[in-house]
């Protein structure tokens, strides 16, 4: 447990919240900024293949701060500091955000609004079967995110809908690992860190000890239990 | 903290004498003076020392050719700073970035296999730049993205026919330069290092072929694949394989760097060819880049058979089914 000041308590009821969500926004804002200085002639980082850049920043973006999502958990765990709890609706409903802009910009630079060239990408290469299923099943997580929907679907229920957030990591990772060429370590460094973020909720579970009988969860379930967007 | 403090007559890194080169001083100092010799003596300089050969970025002497796309070309500094050579780190920026850090001066080129002229050459042995000719070719990346470059160099038939292959040669294999202290890509395993590439030996001495030396009027940079490096204009680009130092004869198909990393998706021909997808993305269409600002966000076109050289190069794969020989 940490000791409790006075201003870590400030900061939490605040400061923390608002300052994640600058936080999230920023790489967007780092997009719209390098198009802007482009189309106004000025240097900028999208270089010679704009589309290529922009896939891989916000498809980058999406599946590390879903890995961030996942660590909130874990980081709670290990300093005992439970108002991190508070932001992690809002970085999930951000990775899903991110990606929802990977596809779009997929979609309009790649394939032109093209739905039945999606429908054939979906269905002949594997990794992008792998993202998109990934981007489907973070849509009910997405949609459950609000507060009204936790109270209307019951603490339990909400909980167990969330636990996807588990195989939508491993399918972002695998759809990374999958689109790259050769041998590249990035996508393996991501499997190292989901790796180990998974390898902590096991360890957990297995070191908690057992109550003798099941007890339904009290209180907001965004707030403890395992990782929800 | 500590920190090495760099005396006024301590050597910086680049200065001090590579050991090889310093146990070697005996037989360098003795081959320089018996060229030195032969140049006197207005002896063929075939296998002395070699001539000076311009460091990347000099001006070079072409007389422009036949071959010429009518797109426009791309721009000099995407052709320079938009690369694959995965030596020096997979990100498009990262060769421009690290590939200065590969010496090229000497160079040499190890050739083997079934030719008559086996052995160690300079550059300028192999490419005789006075005959250097500009070709402006469409390179078309298996990545879906095409460039169109002037490239300067010879054709590859000239090079082998100064190392005259044995009737038994079929391929002609070709190896790129491997050094882990200048190549940060190399310490992660991306490729089975040293890239290796290779070819009909056919293919190899077709009119398109080029020896290359360097781009837009210049001696290529080390990004591009200085100081010698192929270009096979109908293929996917990476079989233009770049900073050759070795080149063999062969009569089996030799391996190749993509194939062996993934067979499925790199075949040995890997001719462009529109109807044949990567596993992964369609070949059908390319992305144009090189062009100014967004361009190249917008700029698409139709992908061509072999890379629109069909005429020159149909009759290399008659009788071949191109969706199986990949």
């Amino acid at each position: 447990m940490v000791n409790r000041s006075p201003a870590l308590d400030t900061f939490a009821r605040h400061w923390m919240k608002p300052l994640t969500l600058v936080g999230l926004i920023l790489p967007f804002a780092y997009v719209v900024a390098q198009f802007a200085l482009a189309l106004n002639g000025l240097p900028n980082a999208l270089g010679f293949n704009p589309a290529e850049w922009t896939h891989r920043f916000l498809g980058d973006t999406a599946l590390r701060i879903l890995l961030l999502t996942l660590a909130i958990t874990p980081l709670r765990d290990l300093t005992g500091w439970s108002p991190l709890l508070r932001i992690r609706r809002r970085i999930g409903l951000a990775a899903f955000a991110y990606g929802a802009l990977h596809i779009l910009a997929y979609l309009w630079l790649d394939l032109l609004w093209s739905l039945p060239a999606l429908w054939e990408d979906v269905l002949k290469r594997t990794y992008i079967t792998f993202g998109m299923a990934a981007f489907a099943l973070m849509l009910p997580l997405a949609f459950t995110s609000t507060n009204g929907m936790i109270r209307r679907l019951g603490a339990l229920a909400w909980r167990r809908l969330h636990w996807l957030i588990y195989p939508i990591a491993v399918l972002g990772v695998l759809h990374h690992l999958f689109m790259v060429k050769g041998n590249q370590p990035e996508p393996l460094v991501h499997g190292a860190i989901l790796a180990a973020l998974l390898g902590w909720r096991v360890y957990r579970w297995l070191a908690k000890p057992k109550p003798a009988r099941k007890r339904e969860p009290t209180g907001d379930p965004a707030r403890s239990g395992p990782a929800g967007v | 903290m500590e920190y090495k403090r760099n005396r006024t007559w301590s050597a910086l890194g680049d200065e001090v004498t590579p050991e090889p080169i310093f146990r070697d001083r005996r037989r360098i100092i003795a081959a320089a003076g018996a060229a030195g010799v032969g140049l006197i003596a207005g002896a063929g300089a075939a296998h002395a020392a070699p001539t000076a050969r311009p460091v990347p970025g000099a001006a070079l002497k072409a007389t422009a050719s036949k071959y010429k796309v009518a797109d426009p070309v791309a721009s000099e500094e995407a052709a320079t700073s938009y690369n694959n050579f995965y030596e020096f780190g997979t990100n498009k920026s990262d060769p421009v970035r690290y590939a200065g850090l590969m010496k090229v001066d000497p160079w040499t080129v190890t050739v083997e296999g079934e030719c008559e002229k086996p052995g160690a050459y300079a550059v300028t042995d192999l490419v005789d730049y006075g005959k250097l000719e500009e070709r402006i070719y469409r390179l078309r990346c298996v990545e879906a993205w095409s460039m169109v470059i002037p490239w300067v160099g010879v054709p590859m038939a000239s090079v082998i026919d100064k190392l005259k292959p044995t009737s038994k040669a079929k391929y002609v294999a070709f190896e790129t330069h491997l050094d882990r202290t200048s190549m940060p890509g190399v310490r992660f395993p991306v490729l089975d290092w040293p890239y290796v590439e290779g070819l009909r030996l056919d293919e190899a001495m077709n009119e398109l072929t080029l020896m290359t030396v360097g781009l837009y009027g210049k001696a290529l940079p080390q990004q591009n694949g200085a100081p010698l490096r192929l270009i096979v204009p109908w293929k996917y680009g990476f079989k233009s394989i770049k900073s050759v130092v070795k080149i063999r004869f062969t009569d089996t198909q030799p391996p190749t760097s993509w194939n062996l990393s993934n067979a499925r998706e790199y075949g040995f021909y890997s001719n462009v060819n529109p109807e044949v997808d990567h596993p992964r993305w369609s070949q059908a269409s390319e992305r144009v880049l090189g062009g100014g600002g967004l361009s190249g966000l917008i700029s698409r076109r139709k992908t061509d058979m072999f890379n629109g050289y069909t005429k020159q190069v149909e009759k290399l794969y008659a009788g071949m089914d191109l969706a199986k020989d990949y």
